[in-house]
């Protein structure tokens, strides 16, 4: 998104004055460079502070189960066997399907609003979205357990079964709560932050491209998707990241609608479990220690996710653009 | 986020000066999320009774509880579940439980086209929580309720997923009356359900099993008395159906309470007794047995006291049981332990 930023050359040097005045003015400098140096510094120690308390608070999980935490399917705070492989696939898979749900319904709406739509609508419209993604997550949690999990159960499901249950993703019975209700629940929730920021980033492509594009014989829609939408590409993709940032790490909405049952199964309809659900369901009651220990070596596991996925999504912006010819 | 953090920060200063008017002596308390709002009542009313104590408690959950007690961060402690015998040996000062109230369990359950109380043996609740009984017609349900049309329908089994005393207590019971369910899965407050979904809370399992079709999910009896909801009978120790109520977890206590240990630390599922509601529990106060500071002391005990009689008046308004007498007048005498 950086990319598309335009630098306005705001700190020219005044053309006269008192001597005092830019001294005064370069004393200040001095104290804004360090007091914002501070700030900065202090998000870097937060940061480093957050991951040395999971991984010294982890230990005892760490030493017992080794790498095995991530293959181990048992979760079991009895008999003290605990592994993370239900909670990382249900993270993952509905992430994944709250994006491919969200990428197409958010990135159309938002080339509507920035392309088609009176400019008017579109502002008004923006601000609606915007507002929908201040909405506090239990509020679309009550949403999904109340609108989602019954149409799920008696029509997304059923009309799924009919065309697609031959798929083991599709099989199994259906009962309202699982994997494709928290995904849809998630991907209402992000798709906000999708249409938003990629609607900011279309309108600031400049105008010129979209008249060349039409000067040259293309066609409108032409325009917008093949002139258009690449420029903006970073910026899309940044709002997707974003998105993706939200879904992995959403709680209260998920937990109300995934049915929390520590499992792998292939079936969307299935019941699943997320890290950070699992993490504020069994954390104010956890009183073994190795049990706690896990507790917080799962929060290990998502703080590492995130970082790796973020880090695959800066590969892909940097790999894009350089790939792509488009200036950016 | 930063809201919540900037607020709750200001809740702690404003709390933090209130504290300081006066010669208030202030106890901090923390623990079980279940007997919460009859020890707010109890704090509350002992703190009108008493203007210069103050009991400060915050539902964090049993196993917070249990681990502020043991940092010293609290003056006493709260737990749905006794501590273990490891906690015990682990503290390295000797920690007392006091019984406040009773709870217990009930099963709810939606089976359309069934309008009757169902009997659930105890046979039938433990294998349709192991997943060996899968449907609602299956002999052990339909024996034990005869008359009734029970469809062929699979059984969606509903539980707690957040930690909790009701899970606590639920599995205490199936433990006590499968082998099966002892070995494979055991008692905790929250444990490796072989089958079923999880929802979040009292609320979280009413409102699955409201909305799915052929469901069965244990909830708090105090909650299922609150809102209304119907729920089923079980068997207990003498195999009489019993359908819960406040006087039979009561009496599930008087069953326990020959033979209750000077500790306190005794389960009261599936006590002997014709009227025992099988399902029961005590929660407990965790209470150092030494304190230094003398007028915590005294304030600590003298609310144990008030706790144990007037206190307990207040408890079936709030739909808690009362403790039965033979266990009051064993805590009475056990108060003096705290020096």
């Amino acid at each position: 998104m950086s990319t598309t930023a335009t630098t306005i050359d705001r700190a020219a040097p005044p053309e006269a004055g008192p001597r005092a005045f830019i001294r005064r003015l370069r004393d200040g400098d001095e104290i804004a460079h360090v007091v914002t140096l501070v700030f900065a510094a202090a998000i870097l120690l937060i940061t480093s502070l957050l991951v040395y308390e999971l991984w010294m608070d982890s230990r005892l999980s760490r030493a017992k189960f080794g790498w095995d935490f991530f293959w181990t399917r048992t979760w079991d705070p009895i008999f003290d066997h605990f592994g993370a492989l239900p909670f990382i696939y249900g993270t993952l898979v509905t992430s994944v399907v709250s994006l491919m749900i969200a990428v197409p319904l958010g990135l159309a709406a938002a080339v509507f609003l920035a392309e088609l739509a009176p400019r008017r609508l579109s502002d008004g419209i923006a601000f609606l979205i915007d507002l929908l993604a201040a909405i506090p997550s239990v509020i679309y949690g009550l949403l999904g357990i109340f609108v989602v999990v019954p149409l799920m159960r008696t029509v997304i499901g059923p009309a799924l079964k009919a065309v697609l249950g031959k798929l083991p993703l599709f099989g199994g019975p259906n009962y309202g709560v699982g994997f494709l209700t928290a995904g849809i629940v998630l991907a209402i929730m992000v798709v906000p932050f999708i249409i938003s920021v990629s609607r900011e980033v279309l309108l600031t492509v400049p105008g010129d491209q979209r008249e060349a594009a039409l000067a040259l014989g293309a066609t409108r829609w032409e325009a917008t998707w093949q002139v258009v939408v690449p420029w903006a590409r970073t910026g899309i993709m940044g709002s997707v990241f974003l998105a993706l940032a939200r879904a992995l790490g959403e709680t209260m909405a998920v937990t109300m609608v995934i049915g929390n049952d520590p499992k792998v199964s292939a079936s969307l309809f299935a019941p699943g479990y997320t890290i950070a659900a699992v993490i504020a369901n069994e954390f104010t009651e956890a009183t073994g220690d190795l049990y706690l220990s896990a507790l917080i070596e799962l929060g290990l596991v998502l703080f590492l996710m995130t970082f790796i996925l973020n880090g695959l999504a800066r590969i892909l912006i940097v790999a894009t653009e350089r790939g792509g010819g488009h200036p950016s | 986020m930063k809201k919540i953090v900037l607020s709750s920060l200001l809740l702690l200063c404003l709390a933090a000066t209130v504290s300081a008017q006066g010669n208030t002596l202030l106890l901090n308390a923390a623990g079980a999320t279940f007997p919460y709002p009859i020890y707010s009542k109890w704090f509350d009313v002992y703190h009108n009774e008493h203007p210069n104590i103050q009991i400060n408690y915050q539902s964090i959950g049993s196993g917070g509880g249990i681990r502020q007690v043991l940092a010293h961060t609290v003056d006493f402690g709260a737990s749905d579940g006794p501590m273990s015998d490891e906690q015990l040996a682990q503290a390295g000062f000797k920690i007392l439980h006091f019984p406040t109230v009773l709870g217990a369990d009930v099963p709810s359950y939606n089976v359309p086209g069934v309008t009757a109380e169902l009997n659930f043996t105890q046979k039938a609740l433990a294998g349709i929580y192991l997943g060996t009984i899968t449907k609602w017609n299956d002999p052990e349900i339909a024996n034990a309720n005869k008359g009734v049309n029970l469809p062929n329908a699979d059984i969606v089994v509903v539980h707690r997923s957040d930690g909790s005393g009701t899970t606590y207590i639920w599995t205490d019971f199936l433990s006590k009356i499968s082998e099966d369910w002892k070995n494979k899965v055991g008692k905790g407050t929250s444990v490796n359900w072989p089958v079923g979904l999880g929802g979040k809370g009292n609320e979280g399992v009413s409102g699955l099993v409201k909305q799915t079709p052929n469901s069965i999910g244990y909830i708090e009896l105090i909650y299922a008395l609150q809102n209304s909801i119907p729920f089923g009978k079980v068997q207990n120790a003498a195999g009489k159906f019993l359908k819960a109520d406040l006087a039979g977890v009561t009496a599930a206590a008087a069953g326990a309470a020959k033979d209750m240990p000077d500790d306190f630390r005794v389960s009261i599922t599936n006590t002997p007794g014709a009227a025992a509601y099988p399902v029961s529990s005590f929660t407990w106060l965790l209470i150092p047995a030494k304190i230094d500071d003398a007028a915590k002391r005294d304030a600590v005990k003298g609310f144990l006291k008030w706790m144990m009689t007037d206190g307990q008046t207040y408890n079936e308004t709030l739909s808690y049981a009362k403790l039965p007498k033979p266990v009051v007048e064993k805590e009475m005498k056990a108060i003096s332990l705290i020096q």
